[in-house]
């Protein structure tokens, strides 16, 4: 009698087991096809040497010492690859953008959340540009900044700059109207109602003690916003990170293809020339590993240090 | 985040309750300078998107001769005549100045460094030609806008649609949209089916491996988009499908991270319906396709908006795994047509308004779903 209800009891709960990895089975196919299968095989490549046509062949840790390290010349040393990390130099170069952009955002957001007149229409406005298909924003922005009908040299000019940049076509300065770009792309959009939402959630007992202490406005917005926004800016931050490792390849690939001189190359275009242009799939796929490491790396590094600032909830 | 706040901020004026009471001298003067901020602010974003609508409506010679005004204007056109059996002229119509009075007058010839022009006006030396050195007059301008810029950038390449025999000869544009439309509601269809079912298996069903299996989806969203692009085109053009539909579809129709949105929704539908519907009899399916599914109808919203936006803007693969035109998407058909029209700034700006005008009716038609989807999970289309 009790075997009996044992039996039907897990057969009923074998039923119920198969059920479940139905319900599972389409997505674990695809994730095990295009992520997880994908994932190993990246590691795997990075250690071969391929052209696509011929078969990989297994050159150990050969990419990354071609990528990342250094050799003798002369007196000096030299970089293996000294493209990799001027790209490097470029990539970074376009992440000082980020402390502006967070920053911006945060003062949209504080704009945002006044008791004002029509603030919906104005949070809409700031967000348009996030929405914007980044192909069609690249190209207007390049329309924007040429050199001779541009509307900023038009602008500059009007203002008195009778030799204003050549932006897109000037070593110097198109990274710079890299940046410019993307502060317009993100200062308004994301980030900036993900602070709206943070500072909606800040208690107003909080500001009414501080007021009680005599606290200012400055006071107010150093001690109780800030320190209660940090959970919303560490996220900010990271997402800002790791979009940033891999940014820059519309923009290059739309405005500059990557110059002049290689000025405006990030290591996503480097990636994407060495992958599909040139096809060395070792090669790029050591340069996605890279980029891989950079971004785990950067990621945990802002993870200790708002660790140690310590978060207030 | 807590429900009050989402439903302030989504509320129309989305703030703290008023406090009744006069404003403070100071308070006034704060919040003007926040009205002035939030001008400038809102000025230096719209600036951008009005050039682009002021460019892509210009008229096509004076997109670079006027690149500093921001009025699409064109000068205008006039005629003279007919004269007793002569023809009519036709020209464009300049003002002068001639022995201190203003003149207009239709130009119908030149000489060295000046106009011989017909004046029109005033009346009583209508008819008369006189010369003007061509510094001293200026072109007679109207507001006009050049709608034929959108027709030109549509049917400027022509292409067959894939679908052979359907659409011979058709406008590119045309191609890429039915194009992106296809790639953007397969996927999203594909990846909302297949994300809520294997969330509502993680979220409510029991079986072995279900926590192991779940912390191995959760870590591949912290593994970065670039480290699976070259192995799954690898994988594609093994299976001969890269240059196809497949190729767009496929590889986005699984998401670990729509898998984890939905689950954690679905931890928070009330479990009392799912037992009732249980002890009448109703299957695993029936109980997610009756009971969860309408009532996460703002998740799926939130979740479908995302991924529409993020596939319709996608660039990246998409340029990676097509080379046909007629296979092309609106952002690489785009990429495509800044080849030979590279200094034509009226197409290209046109084009461009072309791309965005579905994402703009998108966002607006949900904006709801895509503020608290933002504030859910931090999502970036």
């Amino acid at each position: 009698m009790a075997t009996a209800t044992d039996t039907t009891g897990s057969r009923r709960r074998w039923r119920r087991y198969v059920g479940s990895y139905v319900f599972l089975l389409p997505n674990f196919l695809g994730f095990l096809a295009f992520t997880l299968m994908p994932v190993a095989a990246a590691f795997a490549l990075s250690f071969t040497e391929w052209g696509v046509l011929d078969q990989p062949r297994f050159v150990g840790l050969r990419n990354f010492d071609k990528l990342v390290w250094f050799h003798r010349e002369g007196a000096g040393v030299v970089a293996n690859d000294p493209y990799f990390w001027k790209y490097l130099w470029n990539t970074v170069f376009l992440m000082f953008g980020i402390p502006l952009s967070v920053v911006g955002s945060l003062f949209c957001a504080l704009l945002l959340n006044q008791r004002l007149r029509g603030v919906v229409f104005f949070r809409t406005l700031l967000f348009l540009p996030a929405i914007c298909s980044a192909v069609a924003v690249t190209l207007l922005w390049k329309w924007i900044f040429q050199e001779d009908y541009g509307l900023l040299n038009a602008w500059l000019r009007a203002v008195g700059f009778t030799d204003p940049p050549g932006w897109l076509v000037s070593t110097t300065w198109a990274k710079p109207a890299f940046i410019i770009m993307g502060l317009w792309m993100t200062v308004g959009g994301y980030n900036c109602v993900l602070y709206l939402a943070g500072l909606q959630n800040i208690p107003t007992e909080l500001y009414e003690a501080a007021e009680v202490d005599g606290a200012n406005s400055w006071h107010k917005l150093r001690y109780v916003t800030w320190p209660m926004l940090a959970p919303t800016t560490f996220f900010i931050v990271t997402m800002a990170i790791i979009a940033g490792f891999q940014g820059g390849f519309i923009a290059a690939y739309m405005m500059t293809g990557g110059g002049p001189a290689g000025a405006t190359t990030t290591i996503m275009l480097y990636l994407y020339q060495n992958a599909f242009q040139w096809f060395q799939m070792g090669y790029a796929a050591a340069i996605a590993c890279v980029l891989f490491g950079l971004i785990f790396g950067f990621t945990l590094l802002n993870w200790r240090l708002s660790q140690r600032a310590g978060h207030y909830q | 985040m807590t429900t009050r706040g989402i439903a302030e901020l989504l509320g129309s004026q989305g703030q703290r309750p008023r406090r009744r009471r006069r404003a403070r001298p100071r308070e006034v003067l704060a919040r003007a300078l926040a009205y002035v901020a939030l001008c400038a602010i809102g000025f230096a974003m719209a600036v951008p998107l009005a050039w682009m609508l002021a460019t892509s409506l210009k008229d096509p010679t004076q997109v670079l001769v006027s690149h500093d005004k921001w009025l699409p204007m064109r000068q205008v056109m006039g005629k003279y005549g007919p004269m007793d059996g002569a023809r009519i002229e036709y020209g464009p119509v300049y003002e002068a100045r001639l022995d201190g009075v203003e003149i207009r007058g239709l130009e119908i010839g030149r000489a060295p460094g000046a106009r011989r022009l017909r004046v029109l006006d005033p009346t009583d030396m209508r008819g008369r030609i006189v010369t003007v050195p061509a510094d001293a007059t200026r072109p007679v301008e109207r507001l006009h806008l050049e709608w034929q810029n959108y027709a030109r950038a549509w049917q400027a390449i022509k292409v067959e649609f894939a679908f052979g025999g359907l659409l011979r000869d058709a406008d590119a544009f045309l191609v890429f949209y039915i194009n992106s439309i296809i790639v953007a509601v397969a996927v999203t269809l594909g990846q909302v089916a297949t994300s809520s079912l294997a969330a509502y298996a993680f979220a409510r069903l029991r079986f072995p491996g279900r926590d192991g299996l779940f912390l191995g989806y959760l870590a591949t969203l912290m593994v970065p988009a670039v480290i699976t692009m070259i192995p799954v085109y690898i994988l594609l053009s093994r299976l001969r499908l890269t240059d196809t539909y497949w190729a767009l579809i496929l590889p986005a129709m699984f998401s670990a991270y729509g898998t984890f949105m939905l689950r954690q929704f679905f931890l928070t539908v009330p479990r009392d319906l799912e037992d009732a519907a249980r002890i009448d009899g109703a299957s695993l399916f029936g109980i997610y396709w009756n009971i969860i599914l309408p009532l996460s109808k703002p998740a799926l919203a939130t979740l479908t908006i995302f991924v529409f936006l993020h596939t319709w803007n996608d660039f990246m693969w998409p340029l990676i795994v097509i080379d046909s035109l007629n296979l092309k998407t609106l952002p690489i058909g785009l990429a495509h047509f800044q080849g030979p029209y590279l200094t034509e700034w009226h197409l290209l700006m046109a084009a461009s308004v072309i791309v965005m005008v579905p994402v703009l009716i998108v966002f607006v038609a949900g904006q709801r779903y895509f503020v608290r989807g933002i504030i859910l999970s931090g999502m970036k289309a």
